[in-house]
């Protein structure tokens, strides 16, 4: 080696092995089991429609993303297969695309990409899709006879109205909100995922799974998901206790979109505090406007919203969680000064 | 290692200690030329006192202090000044420096020396003995030594810290200056207490160091209040805020010095050099050196006398291996990057690093992604993430103003857990430079 070919750099000249593409695909790894559990609850619809919400998402990043080379990073595999998730198992395709198209184009990359958006890209996909097609949405198809027909009407052309079967089944929060004869579905059930529900939805445990893998990797900060649940639990169960509410606590936290949430939405890093007393107060929020939207919304689910709302909140909750400067008692050292 | 005394946050990276830990120190060899540089210190360059063609012996005063907080410099090796001139400076910058061209027919003994038994010094006149012999602070900011030891008056000190954390990976030369001399440390010891007025020392050690805190306990004089601390290996450990907070559990005020809460560190090799000044009447013109890394061929630890050049160093090493990629003075957390061979060994060069490219491998930035984990790790609980943001728009008022930029000490825990790999310290330090040029223009 001669002189000219020695590296100049700034220090620190060793880096830590933690690299946000190794984070991004990690979470997409830990998906797997829950993106496989859903095909065998739901048949080949749950990967048509899963499929067809990435490919929306891969599409719009490779066309509209701020460099060609930003597929590689797996964020848009992420916002497609959380979005995916959170779809019913007969959900148009072309529709499933087009969320995913949406949600990537204008809850990301119109705020300048990857790091610099509000709102969690996968939610602003669904939040479209609640909006523009409120029926086919919330349409969950009763299970068909047998594991590999499709369900519902996965193959619906753009714009033609979903022929929705006559058979459908409530979701387990559907059932309980809006049904003739309310019923708690067992814990069990909500558990394991044997209810009908969204393809994500369905099986708290293969989403706990997950989501203690990444939190274990330190790839997720556990703060968001337990302060979602504990705020969840308390506040539902003081309303539950008072007979405001029909929804038992644990209900609360196991049916719809609490852990898929909890653990995969809410804890998106570019949307959520970047503090973990921000984190907390974050997920104290979420879990309060779920409990509030589930009991007094028009709409069976509130986990969406909330994390959303939320979401706007983000810049606050940052600025008012600073940390406490060492040395000092605050965040500056103007306020120290003037003491 | 948990339940040991630390600071909250910081990284715990690879130590690669042990590449050199085991190796005693060696005398280096005298090269053929030495470059003094004027300023091996923080504060005003010292004044040349020699001309060309003057014939020096090794330990003669060739530069005196110019100004309250600067120090002297002296001859490394008997031999003939052959011209002051700008020189590559380890900092980056030519600086002006003595450039001696030693006696091969000398024995390299050094001048004898009068000095006064410590004991028969005064408390007060301690400090400009240290100063006379050019003691500067060797764990790495090499400030000067009678200037630390001569706190303002209204902040006494009462705590004496011993720092011998060595929290950078690989270095080592701390570590051997313990096993090997640990008397020349406690000897120091009792020269920085009897110059402060005060009896209570602590030295604090990472507990990765066991044979080092071992040692130190077994040589601890029995009619001195000293405590061997060990505690959590964890970086910055050996930042003299983190080191005060570990111990005593206090955090020293934003932009206030450790004397704020009469604290007072001193790094171990600066106790055992100190020592030698009134043992031997050797004033600081060498210390042991850790060269280490996977880019050099026989790694080891060297007494190097001031002023060798890189270049001598890494021939005397073996050379480098093939794939080495970066040249590295001082640890891999907060050491320079050296660019020019021909510059010369500093006093608080306690390290010189050739790292392999598998060593400082650098990976693409990728967009910040607002992850935390540089609030989770900052030992100062600033916010790198708002502060880089801030950095890179330029908006440098309103770094120091409202993110603290000046409470940064830049040890850089924030750019080595960055999953994005954006170069945090850096941009800091960018802006402080930046900010630097506005006040003056």
């Amino acid at each position: 080696m001669t002189d000219s070919t020695v590296k100049i750099t700034a220090s620190p000249h060793v880096r830590s092995a933690d690299s946000t593409i190794r984070i991004m695909w990690s979470v997409v790894i830990s998906l797997v089991p829950v993106v496989a559990a859903s095909i065998y609850f739901f048949g080949p619809s749950a990967i048509l429609v899963i499929v067809a919400s990435v490919a929306g998402c891969l599409l719009t990043e490779r066309l509209f993303g701020s460099n060609p080379g930003s597929l590689a990073d797996g964020s848009a595999m992420i916002t497609g297969l959380l979005l995916g998730l959170t779809l019913p198992p007969g959900f148009p395709l072309w529709m499933a695309f087009l969320g995913g198209g949406f949600g990537m184009a204008f809850g990301k990359i119109i705020y300048g990409g990857l790091g610099q958006n509000i709102f969690n890209p996968a939610l602003v996909g669904r939040a479209f899709l609640q909006a523009a097609f409120p029926v086919a949405i919330t349409t969950w198809p009763a299970k068909t006879q047998q594991w590999w027909t499709l369900q519902g009407d996965n193959f619906a052309l753009p714009f033609m109205s979903p022929v929705v079967d006559a058979a459908t089944s409530a979701t387990p929060l559907g059932n309980l909100k809006f049904g003739d004869d309310p019923v708690v579905t067992p814990l069990f059930d909500l558990f394991f995922g044997t209810t009908g529900g969204s393809l994500g939805e369905t099986s708290a445990l293969l989403i706990l799974l997950g989501g203690l893998y990444l939190a274990y990797r330190g790839h997720l900060n556990w703060h968001i998901p337990l302060s979602i649940f504990v705020s969840t639990f308390l506040v539902s169960g003081l309303f539950y206790a008072l007979g405001i509410s029909q929804f038992p606590p644990l209900f609360m936290l196991f049916s719809g979109g609490m852990m898929l949430g909890a653990f995969y939405m809410a804890t998106d890093m570019v949307t959520s505090p970047i503090t973990n007393k921000g984190c907390w107060l974050f997920g104290f929020g979420i879990g309060f406007l779920v409990v509030v939207i589930r009991i007094w919304g028009g709409l069976p689910e509130g986990v969406m919203y909330a994390i959303l709302l939320m979401n706007a909140l983000v810049p606050f909750i940052n600025r008012a969680t600073q940390p406490r400067l060492f040395g000092t008692s605050g965040k500056k050292k103007k306020e120290e000064a003037s003491q | 290692m948990k339940g040991l005394l630390s600071f909250k946050h910081g990284v715990h990276p690879p130590e690669n200690k042990d590449i050199t830990a085991g190796i005693a120190s060696r005398r280096f060899p005298f090269p053929e030329e030495i470059i003094l540089p004027l300023s091996q210190h923080i504060g005003t360059p010292a004044k040349a006192l020699v001309k060309p063609g003057d014939y020096i012996e090794r330990g003669d005063v060739i530069a005196e202090a110019a100004g309250f907080i600067s120090s002297a410099v002296h001859a490394t090796a008997s031999g003939t000044v052959k011209s002051i001139e700008l020189w590559p400076h380890p900092s980056g910058n030519m600086a002006p420096s003595i450039r001696i061209a030693v006696d091969p027919n000398s024995a390299q003994m050094r001048r004898p020396r009068t000095v006064p038994r410590w004991q028969d010094v005064k408390d007060e006149d301690l400090s400009k003995e240290i100063g006379k012999a050019g003691i500067v602070g060797l764990g790495g900011a090499a400030f000067p030594s009678h200037v630390k030891l001569n706190p303002p008056k209204d902040q006494p000190i009462d705590l004496l810290l011993i720092n011998g954390c060595e929290c950078e990976p690989y270095l080592t030369s701390d570590h051997r200056t313990m096993l090997e001399r640990p008397d020349d440390v406690y000897t120091g010891i009792r020269i920085a207490l009897k110059a402060l007025g005060i009896t209570r020392a602590v030295i604090g050690i990472e507990a990765n160091k066991p044979d080092a805190i071992e040692m130190m306990r077994k040589t601890a004089p029995s009619d001195l209040d000293v405590t061997v601390q060990p505690l959590q290996v964890k970086y910055p450990q050996g930042a003299e805020k983190m080191l005060i907070k570990a111990v005593t559990g206090r955090e020293v005020p934003s932009g206030a010095l450790p004397s704020a809460i009469g604290a007072l560190v001193q790094n171990v090799a600066t106790s055992a050099n100190v020592a030698a000044v009134f043992e031997s009447g050797q004033p600081l013109i060498e210390r042991i050196i850790t060269i280490s890394g996977r880019g050099i061929q026989k790694p080891g630890n060297w007494v190097i006398p001031f002023g060798t050049k890189l270049r001598d160093v890494i021939d005397q090493c073996g050379g480098l291996t093939d794939d080495a990629a970066e040249i590295v003075f001082g640890g891999p957390m907060m050491g320079l990057g050296q660019a020019n061979l021909d510059v010369p060994i500093l006093k608080a060069t306690g390290g010189i690093l050739v790292l392999s490219k598998d060593e400082c491998k650098r990976q693409d930035i990728l967009p910040c992604i607002r992850c935390g984990k540089c609030l989770e790790v900052c030992p100062i609980f600033l916010n790198p993430q708002l502060m880089g943001a801030l950095a890179k728009a330029e908006r440098f008022e309103e770094l120091e103003a409202e993110a603290n930029l000046k409470d940064c000490m830049l040890c850089g825990c924030c750019s080595y857990v960055c999953p994005s790999n954006i170069p945090l310290s850096q941009l800091f330090m960018a802006a402080r430079i930046q900010l630097k040029r506005l006040s003056v223009s």
